[in-house]
């Protein structure tokens, strides 16, 4: 199964913003992490993932810094910060209503899906 | 084989760094996603040929990937919106058009100045019609440029043509004594109302977004810069045809004072706003490296007289046009911090430069509270005319605006606030800048007897 792309791009944000909630990543690791949590099936192009971490730090939701890899090879890490913390808050009360209205609209069969209601 | 890794990273890189929208920390940090990439797939058994290769195509095509942070980094996007890489021969073709679309306003521009002299309207006052209408006949000359060079909407002609047809219409109809002051501040003040009009057109209506009307500061920086070297040569020009004319006994006065000067400073207008949207991906911004240069002598310059004038113990001696040179301090203040605003990476930390920002804000502030405070008792004793007042709103207007900047930039600074905020500021700001703009326009002729 692939998930189509506008369903991608509109959960990525809260996403990334649930995985940095766990502790500050980086766009490898984050994008390891997505596939973890999604069994594989969320297919995010890693080219996206860098211009989304760059605006949501614009927003002040995240911030970064440069630091070493385990190799020696700078690495940009990212973490959550308050504002960061009320957005994800926020996501994650509007992406609950829409999988509960979801969830009771394919739960109450299709005849009332047929139906004006 | 590590080597010949090691060299396709290279030449991978490489083609990163030549695409303008990607930052040399953008290129490391995806230099880094790939080199994590492949050692994740060498470690599961891939040659790292293989790996090399599928991480490559995981990050997508270049073209893509600088798609992508093009949409998020407009900003940077803006000086390569005719990147040559990216030049087709229908780009060609549109740069052509625009070049002939752009002289043609031009030449209009510069006809309809001497549009009086051309109607046979002779006798005129010729003083009073530059007053009155010059600004609006230059400015709409280039808005029309943009109208039709960003195919506007019907919606957006007639958002630009509103402001342009109020402006018309009220500069002829108001009975403006000659030579009045009123005339005078109106006019200065129908430039900058019709500028903002014009950016309308420039963003193409999309006047609300903050990015537009980022882009359109950054464009007027650049058209100013334009307009000034454009001057410098046809100061130049002038004055060596008069020179050479005169030479061989032709006296060319008339010419040069009423008809170069003039129609070329009205072309001029349109010209350097055709020169920078064509320039853009040539050269680096001017108008951000001179802020850069004089930042930090401005700063100097506000700091000694805060001192000499604390030695001194008094700012006003002769205080006749203190005001309006302190308006003049102020403007130059909020330009220097637009322009380094307008051109930098928000992802940048905080730097000296903007440390030393804050610094040229708070003595610019301390150096106009004082002014203020001391010149508040004189309009008091004297009155209040429409110069004194207006000099005194514009000075308002503008410490407004520095006390907003000032405020942000110190969350900024103590890293409170992201720098979105500190640009934020400075677009949300326009609007007051039109609103000042209509009232000395609209409302302080009337109220003054146009006198």
């Amino acid at each position: 199964m692939r998930i189509g792309k506008d369903l991608v791009a509109a959960s990525a944000t809260p996403l990334v913003l649930g995985i940095l909630a766990d502790g500050e990543s980086y766009g490898y690791a984050i994008l390891q992490r997505i596939g973890e949590l999604s069994g594989g099936q969320l297919d995010f192009s890693d080219g996206m993932l860098y211009p989304l971490l760059h605006r949501l730090e614009r927003l002040g939701q995240i911030e970064s810094s440069w630091n070493q890899s385990a190799a020696g090879r700078p690495r940009k890490v990212y973490r959550l910060t308050a504002d960061g913390e009320a957005a994800m808050a926020e996501q994650r009360r509007q992406w609950s209503v829409v999988s509960d209205a979801l969830r009771n609209v394919w739960h109450s069969g299709p005849s009332l899906s047929v139906g004006m209601a | 084989m590590v080597g010949d890794i090691e060299a396709r990273i290279g030449e991978w890189r490489g083609y990163l760094s030549h695409r303008a929208v990607l930052r040399p920390d953008d290129v490391q940090e995806l230099e880094g996603h790939l080199r994590d990439q492949i050692e994740g797939l060498s470690s599961k058994g891939l040659s790292d040929d293989e790996s090399f290769l599928i991480a490559v195509g995981r990050l997508g095509k270049i073209d893509e990937l600088s798609r992508e942070y093009a949409r998020e980094h407009s900003d940077r996007l803006w000086k390569q919106l005719i990147g040559p890489d990216e030049k087709s021969a229908t780009a060609r073709q549109g740069e052509r058009r625009g070049f002939v679309l752009a002289l043609v306003m031009a030449v209009g521009a510069g006809l309809a100045v001497k549009l009086p002299w051309l109607l046979g309207l002779w006798g005129y006052d010729s003083g009073d019609f530059i007053l009155r209408n010059a600004p609006a006949v230059v400015l709409v000359f280039l808005a029309g440029y943009l109208l039709l060079r960003r195919r506007a909407s019907v919606r957006t002609w007639i958002a630009v043509a509103v402001p342009f047809a109020v402006a018309f219409t009220v500069m002829n109809a108001f009975p403006f004594v000659l030579n009045g002051m009123t005339l005078l501040l109106a006019a200065v003040h129908m430039i900058v109302g019709l500028w903002l009009a014009t950016g309308i057109a420039y963003m193409n209506g999309a006047w609300r977004s903050h990015t537009a009307r980022m882009d359109f500061l950054r464009f007027t920086g650049e058209w100013f810069v334009y307009l000034a070297l454009i001057a410098l040569g046809g100061g130049l020009l002038a004055g060596l045809t008069l020179g050479v004319f005169s030479a061989v006994g032709a006296n060319l006065d008339v010419f040069v004072s009423e008809w170069m000067i003039p129609c070329g400073a009205a072309g001029a207008v349109v010209i350097a706003a055709w020169l920078v949207e064509i320039k853009q991906s040539v050269i680096e911004n001017i108008a951000p490296v001179l802020t850069r240069l004089f930042t930090p002598l401005f700063t100097a310059l506000l700091l000694a007289l805060i001192v000499a004038a604390s030695i001194h113990g008094s700012f006003i001696e002769e205080g006749r046009e203190l005001l309006i040179l302190f308006d003049i301090v102020l403007l130059v203040v909020a330009a220097l911090l637009l322009y380094s605003i307008s051109a930098r990476d928000p992802q940048q930390r905080v730097t000296w430069f903007d440390r030393l920002q804050l610094v040229m804000i708070v003595a610019a502030l301390v150096v106009d509270v004082f002014v203020l405070v001391a010149l508040a008792g004189r309009i008091g004793e004297y009155g209040a005319s429409a110069n004194k007042l207006v000099t005194l709103g514009v000075n308002l207007v503008l410490l407004a605006n520095l006390v907003g900047a000032g405020w942000w930039h110190l969350r900024f600074i103590t890293g409170r606030a992201p720098f979105a905020v500190v640009e934020r500021w400075q677009t949300a700001y326009l609007p007051v800048y039109a609103a000042w703009a209509a009232v000395v326009v609209l409302v302080f002729p009337p109220v003054f007897g146009f006198v």
